[in-house]
């Protein structure tokens, strides 16, 4: 692979083409998320229209703002698997308590949970050095035990889903989803604060390098502390929005989005091991996963080949990108 | 020499605690007896298999998201073809199953070899194809287990010459892990290859300096883990009668088993015992807990917060001995 580099004057047309591609890890990801809607278009004539793609980006936008709490904390080598739980605990929360209470006081409700998961996630990650794959497993199936002796102290109330988050979940105004209007201010904000903040920074630094960061006087545990209250409140603010998508407060709402999210992280680039990747490679493979769902349903495929197929192109789409991008 | 007495002392403090609850078992229901330690046997054994899958990729210094869907297919296979089969025919589908356990591992540990990509990745990779394996070959719980195989797992173990009351504690489930899992653990643990498996986990550079077939080695890391995790598809079919195509919580129970059984996340460190203990720890807390007549659902929240204490124990007592 490398004999073209000892021939530094002439680099060969492939070579500069994997250079270019390492050196903008998005271009293969648009590519790819083109030849996908294309290959739509191919097999459902007509069925790319303006519709269909508000209808995509509306599906997309959950997955996105997961897919970016798993993004921030992947920067640090984590991962935050209770992202599903909290998004259907500030959903469910959201729907049950809004029946008898001011929304202002709802939504406080609603996301203190969230507040609460990330700090324990933060504290166990940040202080007490617990591995983040299974501190976030932990705190979601507490999560999950909470939420299911909630469910029976509301059972008589009954749910609903507030006008607002329906609109926002929901509706389209003048072509554009309304949910742009949320998803856009957080997608600046996680970009912003990945590449124009210090916070950013420690997080990339910390990824890289965890020992050189703290001899460089970086108190570990407040940036992971900060980082996963921020990444528990982001996913309980994706729970509100998905509600008001889906409509129906379930104790399983959000929980099918979490192994998505954590591979649209990774096809958009961001290495689990931290210290490298960023959100905007993240938000088109959130959008590559919502098309292939839409191929794989046009398709007809059982559920079961449907997921297995789904595997096999999480696996294969991060192997390509590896090859393409590793020679740096 | 200290750090093998510091991991023994890990072992023997998991088995302290496991005796504390067995008093404590005993203090809450006087009544607890045989029975009741051949249903905990029972209901230990699945996880088990599912630990030992994960321990034996933890030591390799990787990680295996797949296990409990390797379950799953493994169980509704087994399940599946024992439908409406014969008795002897259960003769042939569990060595197939193995089988199946044994190949799909190692295609894992195929796949993370050859396209290098980070072994969280292609598990979850995998986590999803096994998943819909299993919903094409069953789409709902169903199938069957022959008889003689539901059979190895009820009851106790006949040993002449012994007194009942003492049989009465060696549930045939507990024999039957005890055998499955010395095996292959034991041979393992003193070839060339188990060495291999903890020299990869220790320091993948060093490992390979010394010329150590990493590659090869982690393949076969993964086919053991593929192994023991169709044994815990087994177990399951042969618990329940029938197979179901929805995982079970085996892949976080089987990851807080291993960091609760000592076994470095970094791979390297640890044993097979420990996860082992520390299965049956968290398996009879479940039991105190539905004995003190708890709600399930505060059962699953105080569950959740112990597992989560421990590892947090863990984990600091780790980071003071590096400090010291």
């Amino acid at each position: 692979m490398s004999s073209a580099a000892t021939v530094p004057q002439a680099p060969s047309f492939g070579r500069r083409l994997k250079r270019f591609m390492a050196d903008r890890p998005i271009v293969p990801l648009v590519i790819l998320l083109v030849a996908l809607v294309v290959i739509l278009q191919i097999l459902r004539p007509g069925i790319v229209n303006e519709r269909w793609i508000a209808n995509t980006v509306k599906f997309a936008i959950p997955l996105a703002i997961l897919a970016g709490c798993q993004t921030m904390t992947m920067l640090t080598g984590g991962i935050d698997l209770s992202v599903g739980t909290v998004a259907t605990m500030s959903a469910f929360i959201m729907a049950t308590q809004i029946v008898n209470q001011d929304p202002t006081v709802a939504f406080l409700l609603a996301m203190t949970p969230a507040v609460l998961i990330g700090l324990v996630n933060g504290i166990g990650v940040g202080v007490f050095r617990v591995h983040p794959l299974i501190m976030t497993l932990g705190t979601s199936l507490i999560g999950t035990g909470f939420l299911q002796v909630y469910q029976r102290t509301v059972i008589a109330s009954g749910a609903k889903i507030p006008d607002f988050l329906n609109w926002l979940g929901t509706g389209v105004s003048f072509g554009f989803p309304n949910a742009l209007l949320l998803f856009i201010p957080v997608a600046v904000f996680i970009v912003f604060t990945l590449n124009r903040t210090g916070f950013g920074r420690l997080l990339y630094a910390v990824g890289d390098n965890e020992r050189a960061t703290r001899l460089s006087g970086v108190r570990y545990w407040q940036v992971i502390l900060a980082l996963y209250i921020l990444s528990s409140l982001l996913a309980g603010i994706t729970g509100l929005l998905y509600i008001g998508l889906i409509k129906a407060p379930s104790l399983s709402l959000a929980e099918p989005l979490v192994l998505p999210s954590v591979a649209a992280a990774v096809i958009g680039g961001t290495s689990i091991f931290g210290g490298r990747g960023g959100y905007a490679g993240t938000i088109v493979g959130a959008l590559i996963l919502t098309v292939l769902t839409t191929l794989l349903t046009i398709l007809q495929m059982p559920e079961g080949a449907r997921r297995m197929l789904f595997g096999a192109i999480v696996l294969l789409v991060t192997a390509a990108y590896l090859r393409i991008t590793e020679d740096r | 020499m200290s750090h093998i007495l510091r991991r023994q002392g890990w072992v023997a403090g998991l088995f302290a605690l496991l005796i504390i609850l067995f008093i404590v078992t005993k203090l809450i229901q006087p009544g607890y007896g045989s029975g009741d330690f051949g249903s905990l046997a029972r209901a230990v054994l699945p996880y088990a298999f599912a630990v030992a899958a994960q321990t034996i990729v933890v030591i390799a210094g990787g990680i295996d998201l797949s296990v409990a869907a390797m379950m799953a297919l493994t169980s509704v296979t087994a399940a599946s073809m024992m439908a409406g089969a014969s008795e002897e025919y259960a003769l042939f589908v569990v060595p197939f199953v193995l089988a199946m356990g044994l190949v799909l591992g190692a295609l894992n540990g195929v796949l993370i070899v050859v396209t290098r990509v980070p072994d969280i990745v292609v598990t979850l990779a995998m986590l999803f194809v096994l998943q819909g394996a299993a919903l094409l070959v069953l789409d709902a719980p169903g199938g069957a287990a022959a008889e003689w195989l539901k059979a190895t797992i009820v009851g106790t173990v006949p040993i002449p010459g012994l007194p009942d009351t003492v049989e009465a504690w060696l549930p045939k489930a507990l024999l039957l892990l005890v055998v499955c899992l010395c095996i292959i653990w034991i041979p393992l643990r003193r070839s060339r290859l188990g060495l291999s498996i903890y020299a990869i986990g220790s320091s993948e550079l060093a490992a390979f300096r010394s010329g150590v077939p990493v590659a090869r080695t982690r393949i076969a890391a993964y086919a053991f883990s593929g192994l023991f995790a169709a044994m815990g598809g087994l177990a399951l079919t042969m618990s329940t009668g029938i197979g179901a195509p929805i995982p079970g919580p085996y892949l976080l129970a089987s990851v807080a088993a291993v960091v609760l059984g000592g076994v470095a996340l970094g791979g390297g460190k640890g044993g097979l015992l420990g996860p082992i203990v520390a299965v049956f720890v968290l398996r009879l807390v479940r039991t105190d807990l539905t004995l003190l007549a708890i709600d399930p659902n505060v059962t699953a929240i105080i569950e959740g917060v112990i597992m989560v204490a421990v590892v947090m124990f863990g984990a600091f007592i780790t980071m003071r001995s590096r400090q010291s």
